[in-house]
């Protein structure tokens, strides 16, 4: 097993957090994995991304310049790392903020509304979960329980509460790719 | 062993430090290594140690060189432009021979600079960054686990030689997260700080100075230091190979770029060319007769930094000409891809030198 992801939006969508669970879980299902961040003044307001390497064998880059996968949450981190992914990789967006896919024809390609999502389930702040969710039911890099154990391990105690929810948006987003994956694989969901 | 966690680079330096008995942090923040005082300001209190945030560079790297003076467990961390303000305290503490740890989170320069990760402060730290014939132990970690267990290594390095041991890192070491398992501290039997200036009740007073005025007593001095450099170069090179047997061309690389490279070599090995692997670990000493072994077989050499070339001198001086020394790299926060050093191998293996 070998991913290497770029996940991608404006800072305060929970960027980081998105790479950090998937990163922990990874750890904990025995996979050699690093997790690089943006950091600077395009984290204060600007777009943020993080860079997660998850292997069965050694990490030897930290820095994914050929991402087998991109979860991008607004239109100028997609239009930044669209070009970077991989052919016959994959590009997770969020079609809430981007209306216009993508222009890759070798790629595959799923929009997920997560805003929309994640404000049927009361907090958008859990739309970078609907993202999560849905790049795990595709790319099925680790099992969605051990995302939820990394929760408990990532977050602070004082906002375990939020753990449920947050839940509640990955399994959102692993049913709307789960539907999106038994169409045609090129069509977007919306 | 401990359980593995899930650390930044920043804080596998700190957490190190503590593990390894330091109770005096200094420092002013400065990007990219700010969890370093952040964590240190947290953990600190806990442990009964002392946090002190200073009003400069310069004060803070003043305070190392009271609290080696005293015998105490210390250190200072700070990046690029930081640095460089501490580099007359840095030439005392070699001069007057004191033990500390330094920390160097490397941003792009020269100058104010940037914030990404660079090497470019190669010649500062391995050529004596400030006056004087002196030398520091500089530690080039290239992983978070290393960051952890070269910091550990440092404090010991430094009360074993009296001297003082720079960590240089980047940015990007600094920042990304691995799993590391949290290190341990060897029982080394240290000398005891005999020199240190703890109150002189019931014994001759100790004197620490750099200042020594008379020439041929400064001179033995400087004999001495460069006795004790040797020693050090004789016992503490470490370094790294990969794939490094059958090559032939052999990278050199450190830190992240060694990192860097390791992809390019995966991806060289998948098209049938022998690339490998050389990556100093101690960058003072710099290990010149490992390397020059190492590449015994090898057509080529290539270095490749994060900068415009410093390293590459000292494989030049490793190699004495007797192969091609090329040179790859980036520089002001830019990081060479894994592409890009393929490139590079292609384009020497193809045009044969």
């Amino acid at each position: 097993m070998h991913e290497e992801a770029i996940f991608a939006g404006f800072g305060g969508q929970g960027i980081m957090l998105m790479g950090q669970l998937l990163t922990y879980a990874g750890m904990m299902e025995g996979a050699n994995v690093s997790w690089m961040p943006s950091y600077g003044p395009e984290m204060r307001g600007g777009t943020a991304n993080c860079q997660v390497v998850i292997s069965s064998k050694g990490v030897s880059s930290p820095l994914v310049t050929e991402p087998l996968s991109l979860v991008a949450l607004n239109k100028p981190s997609l239009h930044k790392f669209a070009p970077w992914v991989a052919r016959e990789g994959l590009i997770v967006y969020n079609s809430s903020l981007i209306e216009a896919p993508p222009e890759r024809r070798d790629v595959r390609i799923l929009g997920v509304p997560c805003n929309e999502v994640a404000n049927e389930l009361g907090d958008l702040r859990t739309a970078n979960m609907v993202a999560l969710g849905a790049y795990l039911a595709i790319t099925k890099v680790v099992s969605f329980e051990t995302v939820l154990d990394a929760m408990k391990m990532v977050l602070p105690e004082r906002r375990h509460n939020l753990i449920p929810l947050n839940r509640q948006a990955l399994s959102r987003g692993m049913e709307i790719a789960s539907l999106w994956h038994s169409q045609d694989p090129g069509r977007e969901i919306s | 062993m401990g359980e593995k966690v899930l650390m930044k680079g920043n804080e596998a330096i700190a957490e190190a430090a503590i593990l390894a008995g330091c109770r005096y942090f200094f420092g002013y923040p400065i990007t990219p290594q700010n969890e370093i005082p952040e964590y240190m300001s947290r953990r600190m209190p806990e442990v009964g140690g002392v946090f002190l945030q200073a009003e400069s560079e310069v004060a803070g790297s003043n305070m190392v060189y009271g609290a080696a003076c005293a015998g105490a467990r210390v250190m200072t961390t700070s990046s690029s432009p930081g640095i460089s303000l501490m580099q007359e305290a840095i030439s005392y503490m070699a001069g007057a021979e004191l033990p500390c740890v330094l920390v160097n989170i490397v941003r792009g320069g020269p100058g104010l600079g940037g914030i990404q990760g660079s090497q470019a402060d190669y010649f500062q730290a391995t050529k004596g960054g400030g006056h004087g014939d002196y030398k520091l132990i500089v530690l080039a970690p290239a992983s978070v686990q290393e960051l952890m267990d070269l910091t550990i290594t440092a404090f010991d390095l430094a009360d074993v030689y009296r001297n003082p041991v720079m960590i240089l890192g980047d940015a990007i070491l600094g920042q990304m997260m691995e799993p590391v398992i949290p290190g341990k501290r060897e029982d080394l039997d240290l000398p005891p700080k005999t020199w240190a200036t703890t109150g002189a009740k019931n014994r001759p007073k100790n004197v620490i100075t750099s200042l020594i005025l008379d020439p041929a007593k400064l001179e033995q001095h400087n004999l001495n230091l460069k006795e004790k450099y040797e020693k050090i170069a004789r016992n503490e090179v470490r370094y790294r190979t990969y794939m490094a047997e059958d090559s032939e061309t052999l990278i050199v690389a450190y830190g992240t770029c060694a990192r860097i490279a390791q992809a390019a070599i995966d991806m060289a090995r998948e098209r049938g060319l022998r690339v490998g692997l050389f990556r100093p670990i101690t960058l003072w000493p710099f290990p010149y007769d490992a390397l020059r072994q190492t590449a015994e077989d090898s057509l080529r050499v290539l270095t490749v930094e994060m900068s415009l070339g410093q390293m590459v001198e000292d494989v030049r001086l490793a190699i004495l000409g007797t192969k091609p020394v090329h040179f790859y790299g980036r520089t002001g926060g830019m990081t060479p891809t894994p592409r890009e050093i393929l490139n590079e191998i292609e384009r020497i293996v193809e045009e044969g030198i």
